[in-house]
């Protein structure tokens, strides 16, 4: 292995008897990751307990207790390496204590492996463990079809699997899945294409893992460095040197660059950028560790967050978050209050309302609920008594992600992913009877439309930044993010599509009756469909603006940003438009957007211009 | 002019990171953390990367090493060096001053080592210190126990590790939180192994103890291992020193520390050593780990690091 090669993380899932151990086993043993001593070791142990093979369980099974009673309790990291990658997998146990450790090894993870036993097929075990790989946003799912061998290595089984676990995984806004049928025990498609499946054309799992690429899953785009700790040396031979350290946690830092402190909101360019140790750098991403300079004294302390002027994080103590608890010795209940970890900065907080608990094996939501238990998982709204500065966790995981801390065990109790503010919009709605329409500011509805990749996600963001910069209440409902709550329940046939933009113009309606600017990004193929969502406004006496994102398919498909379109094509995602399903674009839309028009930034310059007549 | 960026990191790069993160959490985080330090290429690693972590201010915490008295002579002398050259405070605990108190009894006979009693003069220095964090340059791919442990473990007021009530530990957020008298063992170099510390040894061209590179020495074949005839090791009847091509994969209490044959004469040649052998360092080298298969596991129960 190179010192230049890649760190990939993985997070491994899967069931009690599935063959987990077994897979991992092979994976190290057939890439040398195994040491001689190590195999002498747990084949002593395992003749000892009278096993008839040797239990590669044990190489994982770290402690005692483990050992002796036969079950993975905790978490255990396990390295291996190729001659491109070194790999760190987080082995998580399948049975106890499941959603806990899950969540644990899964919060860093480039990629899950999910397995399931062919003769099983897809089990509660195997939904959960997708969901929670959903939740915890890990880009990747490889679903690890095992123990072909005991069912003849048939093809129909491994599709029946597939299909499966494909129509379970669109309902989870899981785009990129990719299928391995192996055996583990005799290490076919494992580290090595198998014979004994000819109708398999892809790569053998150890193949798949060395070339996933993971490069793009970094957030790029937005700037952000949680300052964590200030360096300001005391020197007798007067060095000045004053600067900021901290781990880089989304976007390109550029020496040059305008950056604003938050909360301070005080401005500057940044002067220097070094590396550990002092080396001097241009630029730097996540997750570099970096320590910078800026032009101008300004105090800043850990906890703030630098980001660039024209695109700040979200910055507040009222916000919604999803939470796994962690605690058995007591339970997250409202009112309740902990300590907050988020990125550098630590702060109280009070958890102000549960919305729900869920149910991880059935995505049922139980909004009559009162509190969470071990390993349950629920939407809380929580107040911080300092302002967070934060990004919705789909969007960074770094500033997205907190735990909670029990103020007086000093225990980690909670993990939490922030969707985003407290939506205090619907308050106003509630007690419309004291307040007019005129009294709160006009709302509106920008309905983006065009095919996935055209880059309406790009615009509708430029617009929102445009729009609360000049001080206009606005809001994005993308389709995606929808899916993940609002029409979680809903997935892509055409009824379904229908419902998802029925749902999402109600709620846009609402929004735009608030006072709000909503720009909704939605792919929203069918002609009628958008329709009704005029219908709606027009009802309402409400503004709708519907806005024709129109890059050419070649284009989009060009572009692919998520990777859609080469799984479409070959096959793996059914009814994508543009692909395999119809688009119907709008025949006289209020806007209409084409490559050529410039940026996104002129473009979204040009929308909000139109509909504010500014 | 090529830019120099850290937008495309590679794996030791974004090792590196992970643990200057680390490092600077813990700055940030405790009263008052000190270093383990042993001249061992682990502890020589976790020292460069600290040091690294806060350029250009000298690093916020002294060294500590816990010595059993029963040393390789060029590893004090390198660790001695070390505090010359770079101004580092360094503190010793000696296993020597418990025994002479009597608060540990040294077991007698052969194969026997001081390694266990580490535990008591380890705890007594972060006592009397008053250490809230203790870096160790412990790697979860050395053993098998070491492999379950967090990189912020928890111990309670008597230093023990409770692997059932460990924290769940995610994301890049560490919790420091402990009381009076409890404190919290780091492991920068967790998800380290033993190929990533040679790599970054020839990369970053860190000097080390030269026992890590091949040389002739006198050894005592005992068990399938090579210890080194020194001063402090009992032989047998029967066993007959010979002179051998060795060097060291680890360094700790002379008595229990083997050595393998190798021609490895420089880093490059070491990396290359390493990347394709077929035996753990600690199986290689280590006696004590050979007492029972939950070795490790009791010794962090009762404090150890």
């Amino acid at each position: 292995m190179s010192e230049h090669a890649q760190l990939l993380r993985i997070a491994t899932a899967g069931s009690v008897d599935d063959g987990k151990s077994t897979l991992i086993g092979r994976l190290l043993f057939d890439s040398k990751g195994i040491f001689e001593d190590q195999l002498a070791s747990i084949e002593a142990t395992s003749a000892k307990r009278g096993d008839e093979y040797t239990d590669l369980a044990l190489l994982t099974d770290g402690l005692r207790s483990e050992r002796e009673q036969g079950i993975t309790i905790d978490v255990a990291y396990r390295y291996f390496s190729s001659p491109r990658r070194k790999f760190i997998i987080a082995d998580t146990p399948g049975h106890v204590q499941y959603t806990r450790n899950m969540v644990t090894g899964a919060s860093t993870a480039d990629v899950a492996i999910i397995l399931v036993d062919a003769r099983k097929g897809v089990l509660e075990q195997t939904r959960r463990h997708a969901f929670l790989s959903a939740l915890l946003g890990i880009p990747r799912l490889v679903v690890a079809v095992n123990k072909m061998d005991l069912v003849d290595y048939d093809e129909a089984t491994f599709e029946a699997i597939r299909t499966e676990f494909t129509d379970f995984a669109a309902k989870l806004e899981v785009h990129d899945v990719t299928f391995v049928p192996l055996s583990a025990l005799k290490g076919d498609n494992v580290v090595d294409r198998s014979e004994a499946m000819p109708w398999y054309t892809g790569p053998a799992l150890l193949d798949h893992l060395e070339n996933v690429h993971i490069a793009s899953d970094r957030n790029l785009t937005d700037v952000r460095f949680p300052v964590q700790y200030v360096i300001r040396p005391q020197r007798a031979d007067g060095l000045d040197h004053r600067s900021f350290a901290g781990t880089v946690a989304g976007g390109i830092m550029k020496v040059d660059d305008e950056v604003v402190v938050m909360p301070s909101g005080r401005q500057s360019t940044i002067k220097a950028i070094w590396g550990p140790g002092g080396a001097e750098l241009d630029e730097a991403a996540a997750p570099a560790a970096v320590t910078i300079a800026l032009n101008d004294e300004i105090d800043i302390v850990r906890g703030e967050m630098i980001a660039r002027p024209g695109n700040r994080p979200h910055q507040g103590t009222e916000l919604e978050a999803m939470v796994c608890w962690f605690a058995d010795d007591s339970t997250l209940t409202p009112n309740k209050r902990y300590v907050v970890k988020h990125t550098t900065r630590d702060t109280k907080a009070i958890v102000t309302g549960l919305e729900y608990r869920l149910d991880v094996n059935t995505l049922h939501r139980d909004p009559d609920s009162t509190e969470l238990g071990l390993n349950e998982i629920g939407r809380i709204g929580l107040r911080t008594q300092t302002p967070l500065m934060y990004d919705p966790y789909r969007r960074n995981r770094d500033t997205g992600a907190f735990i909670l801390v029990d103020e007086l065990s000093g225990n980690t109790v909670g993990a939490g992913m922030i969707i985003g503010p407290a939506t205090t919009g619907s308050n106003v709605v509630w007690h419309a009877g004291a307040v007019q329409r005129g009294d709160r500011g006009q709302g509106r509805t920008l309905w983006l439309t065009g095919l996935s990749g055209s880059g309406k996600s790009t615009i509708a963001s430029e617009v929102e930044r445009l729009l609360i910069e000049s001080g206009h209440p606005a809001y994005i409902l993308d389709g995606d993010n929808l899916r993940h709550g609002l029409n979680a329940d809903l997935g892509f046939s055409a009824e379904d599509r229908a419902e998802n933009i029925r749902r999402t113009a109600e709620v846009a309606a609402l929004f735009a009756d608030a006072g709000v600017v909503v720009i909704c990004s939605l792919i929203s193929p069918m002609r009628a469909d958008r329709d009704k969502a005029r219908g709606v406004h027009s009802a309402a006496d409400l503004p709708f603006t519907e806005v024709f994102v129109d890059t050419p398919l070649a284009e989009c498909e060009a572009r692919d940003p998520k990777g859609l379109y080469a799984k479409a094509r070959a096959g793996e995602i059914p009814e994508f438009t543009g692909v395999s399903a119809p688009y119907e674009p709008p025949l006289t839309p209020d806007l209409h957007i084409r490559p050529e028009d410039g940026t996104a930034e002129e473009v979204a310059q040009r929308i909000v211009s139109s509909i504010l007549g500014v | 002019m090529t830019a120099r960026t850290a937008v495309t990191l590679s794996h030791l790069d974004a090792l590196e990171a992970e643990s200057v993160h680390i490092f600077r959490e813990v700055a940030a985080q405790f009263e008052r953390p000190g270093m383990l330090f042993s001249g061992g290429k682990d502890s020589v690693v976790m020292f460069h990367l600290a040091r690294k972590a806060f350029w250009p201010a000298p690093m916020p915490f002294p060294l500590m090493h816990v010595d059993t008295g029963h040393n390789f002579d060029e590893v004090i002398e390198y660790r001695d060096r070390v505090v010359d050259q770079t101004g580092v405070q360094l503190l010793v605990s000696y296993v020597q001053d418990d025994i002479d108190a009597g608060r540990v009894v040294e077991e007698t006979g052969v194969g026997t080592s001081r390694n266990r009693l580490q535990t008591a003069a380890l705890l007594r220095g972060i006592q009397e210190n008053r250490f809230d964090a203790v870096f160790g340059g412990a790697r979860r791919d050395e053993e098998k126990a070491r492999a379950k442990e967090r990189v912020f473990s928890f111990r309670d007021a008597f230093g023990a590790w409770d692997p059932r009530a460990q924290r769940p530990e995610l994301w890049k957020l560490y919790n420091g939180n402990h009381r009076k008298g409890e404190h919290i063992r780091v492991f920068p170099l967790s998800n380290w192994t033993e190929l990533d510390i040679w790599q970054y040894i020839e990369r970053e061209d860190i000097a080390l103890p030269p026992i890590y590179y091949a040389h002739q020495r006198e050894v005592i074949e005992r068990d399938g291992m090579l210890l080194a005839k020194t001063r402090f090791l009992e032989t047998l009847p029967g066993e007959e020193a010979r002179t051998e091509l060795v060097r060291f994969r680890t360094v700790g209490d002379a008595t229990c520390t083997g050595c393998v044959e190798s021609d490895a004469a420089d880093n490059a040649a070491v990396v290359a050593e390493v990347a394709g052998t077929r035996v753990t360092e600690r199986g290689a080298t280590r006696a004590d780990d050979r007492i029972s298969e939950a070795g490790m596991e009791d010794r962090k129960k009762e404090g150890y690091f």
